[in-house]
């Protein structure tokens, strides 16, 4: 990293599941590497997510889900990022997401997709090394 | 439990035998400094019967079927009748659903146990802009009385007890039940099952949540004044510590939270005007069978032992039935690994049969394949039949309460039962479980607790098999069970030819009258079931009460 500016990031909860026990572990683990995390809550729509990452001027969004819903929401979140120019923001994703759809995903952008039983470390070393800006 | 002679002499042979094992020590130490649970307790080497001498037994541990309730809720237990099997199943459209139900039915499954989509957990019609990409995903999409209808197709409710893991829009679930049964020729009076309707437990750790506090304990003591007259073997709730420990509670938070939870719906049942004998023999619970094998079974008995002094300490309860603690359990989802899955298989078998020993009502044990997606077919079938090898196979059922009297189990009761005591104290204080839930204080500690299993893990401190120890090279699973997306258009035609169909003024009539009831103190549930009986849709109805009540708006529990 060239700049002091910490990294920020926005850990976003797309979809209708409650499930953020997480996304909150990873946010909790983000924060003790140093960085910036900002958590939207839940039920956040892609508009909404979208509109977060532009106002926070984050670095990172992290999208976590379990409802099965990525496979719409995902890339949908990316289409509007896309509208908006948006173009220099790493996107990653995590949850309960079959390994048959990461192959789709990461074609519409996502650049990777942490499942079940990722050490939170591995993410931290992923973001550091995978920034865009 | 021992006299002072005795419990001289053992404490004298136990400092002998101490010292004689301490040069073994020096040269090969046990394989940790201390051991302590994920709750905190410290585990000694050996317990003997001075861990045991403040005990009274009759006090402490009793009989089964009587007061404390320590040993189980029945005087027979698993002798007279096992526990209900029932899997908690569905997804896609009503039609898919109904047949994987009559396929568990004749698979030997004793009750069913339904999962609705998110759209219908949270009050939404399949085609709100919000449901687009969820719905029949985690459950069946249900719309209207028409879809319910198509639900329970050719299973007599009369026979069946169903449980619904259904909760800020349960009064919509229940009212669409009981006109199922009207259909079939089934009276309410005779209607069994559950609906979960714990929405305290919704704010700290499940999230499907629609009004604020305040006007949902309303409805739910509308739901337990309804039930108590018209529904009367219904459990017309589901206080779940399950969620809280998915959400990565200890099995101490587990107990103190839910019962906090629990004692909050007594009170707003009291206030309400209601008698608490009246309502109390129908509060059931709902826990999670996770992997420390005997802490699990000594937080069954605690947690009975516990509510059964409330109740009859704190709420003078006078019937023996509002005491007693009813529960399901369920194993640990969050404890399954997508690697190596099989490995899955035995650790659901352990978890249930702590449920057993626990002297559990109820049981769903999970599909090998969870961590993954919807379970299949084949993997629901493995997990049915670990249910039914362990009533039928392996002898624990023969007798009640088998471990009782163990020093260890009796002591980590008692130690359980200390320590969510001291935690609903501090509840107390901070005014109650909702007031609690307000300020952050129950999702803090919950995720603070989550924080610190994973760190565990990572330092190599928990050992998870297949995931941080003996760990191989896999291929990905197949043929994991997938929703059709177009479940979702076929809902939103059925939706549109359901309006078409009924009268759609009379629908506006009942929505009025149910805005009006909403803001006045009548009980909902009459005025839900007759919109229910017009095919307004649960969407519909939910959005009449949300005009008046509002929603929810959690409060941020990160960072400082």
């Amino acid at each position: 990293m060239t700049n002091t500016r910490k990294i920020r990031i926005l850990a976003a909860k797309p979809g209708l599941d409650g499930h953020d026990r997480g996304v909150k572990v990873i946010a909790n683990a983000l924060m003790d590497a140093g960085m910036e995390v900002i958590y939207t809550g839940l039920r956040q729509s892609p508009e909404q997510i979208v509109e977060t990452a532009i106002q926070e001027d984050v670095d990172v969004i992290a999208l976590s889900i379990l409802s099965g819903a990525h496979d719409f929401l995902f890339p949908r979140i990316m289409e509007l990022l896309k509208e908006k120019g948006v173009t220099d923001v790493l996107v990653i994703g995590g949850g309960i997401i079959p390994d048959e759809d990461i192959g789709e995903l990461k074609k519409v952008g996502i650049a990777e997709i942490f499942g079940p039983g990722t050490y939170t470390d591995d993410i931290v070393t992923y973001i550091q090394e995978n920034l865009k800006r | 439990m021992y006299d002072r002679k005795t419990i001289e002499e053992i404490t004298r042979e136990y400092q002998r035998w101490s010292d004689k094992l301490e040069p073994t020590l020096a040269k090969r130490p046990e394989r940790k400094a201390e051991f302590i649970n994920t709750s905190g307790i410290p585990i000694k080497r050996v317990y003997d019967p001075t861990d045991m001498d403040d005990f009274d037994f009759l006090r402490n541990i009793g009989l089964p079927g009587e007061y404390p309730f320590t040993r189980g809720v029945q005087p027979t237990m698993y002798r007279g009748r096992f526990w209900t099997m029932r899997q908690y199943a569905g997804f896609a459209s009503a039609e898919d659903t109904n047949r994987r139900y009559r396929f568990l039915l004749e698979q030997g499954q004793t009750g069913l146990s339904v999962a609705f989509d998110l759209p219908t957990q949270i009050g939404y019609d399949s085609d709100h802009p919000l449901a687009q990409g969820e719905v029949g995903k985690v459950g069946v999409a249900i719309d209207s009385l028409k879809d319910m209808e198509t639900l329970f197709d050719q299973i007599p409710l009369e026979k069946v007890s169903t449980s619904m893991t259904i909760n800020a829009p349960a009064a919509v679930l229940l009212a669409m039940y009981i006109a199922v049964g009207e259909q079939q020729g089934t009276a309410s009076k005779d209607l069994r099952g559950t609906i979960q309707n714990d929405i305290l437990k919704e704010y700290s750790a499940r999230g499907t949540y629609i009004f604020p506090p305040k006007p949902s304990m309303r409805i739910i003591t509308d739901i337990f004044a309804f039930c108590s007259q018209e529904v009367p073997q219904w459990n017309s709730i589901s206080i779940s510590g399950y969620h809280i420990r998915e959400a990565g509670s200890t099995a101490v938070q587990e107990v103190a939270f839910t019962l906090a939870d629990g004692i909050a719906y007594v009170e707003a049942a009291i206030n309400a005007g209601l008698d608490v004998d009246e309502f109390a023999p129908r509060l059931s619970f709902f826990f999670n069978a996770h992997l420390d094998f005997l802490e699990e079974i000594a937080k069954f008995r605690a947690a009975r032992r516990l509510w059964a002094v409330i109740m009859r300490e704190r709420f003078k309860a006078k019937d023996p039935r509002s005491m007693m603690m009813r529960f399901h359990t369920q194993t640990a989802g969050c404890t399954l690994t997508a690697q190596q899955p099989k490995n899955n298989i035995v650790r659901v078998a352990f978890q249930a049969l702590s449920a057993v020993l626990g002297g559990t009502q109820s049981l769903h044990t999970n599909s090998m394949d969870e961590a993954f997606c919807l379970p299949s077919e084949e993997a629901v079938q493995v997990a049915l039949r670990t249910q039914q090898l362990i009533a039928h196979e392996s002898g624990v059922t023969d007798t009640v309460d088998p471990l009782a009297g163990s020093y260890y189990v009796e002591r980590l009761t008692q130690e359980v039962y200390d320590r969510a005591q001291k935690y609903i104290e501090t509840i107390d204080e901070l005014g109650g479980a909702a007031a609690a839930i307000e300020k952050g204080y129950i999702q803090r500690e919950i995720q603070d607790s989550a924080y610190r299993y994973q760190k565990e893990i990572e330092k190599d401190e928990r050992v998870v098999v297949g995931v941080n120890r003996f760990q191989i090279e896999e291929e990905p699973p197949k043929d994991l069970l997938r929703v059709d997306p177009a479940v979702r258009t076929s809902q939103i035609k059925r939706l549109e030819k359901l309006r078409s169909e009924r009268n759609n003024d009379k629908v506006q009539d009942i929505l009025g009258d149910l805005r009006k009831a909403a803001g006045g103190s009548d009980n909902l549930m009459p005025i839900i079931l007759e919109a229910v009986r017009a095919y307004a849709t649960l969407g519909e109805i939910c959005d009449a009460l949300r005009d008046v009540f509002g929603e929810y708006q959690p409060v941020s529990t990160l960072g400082g």
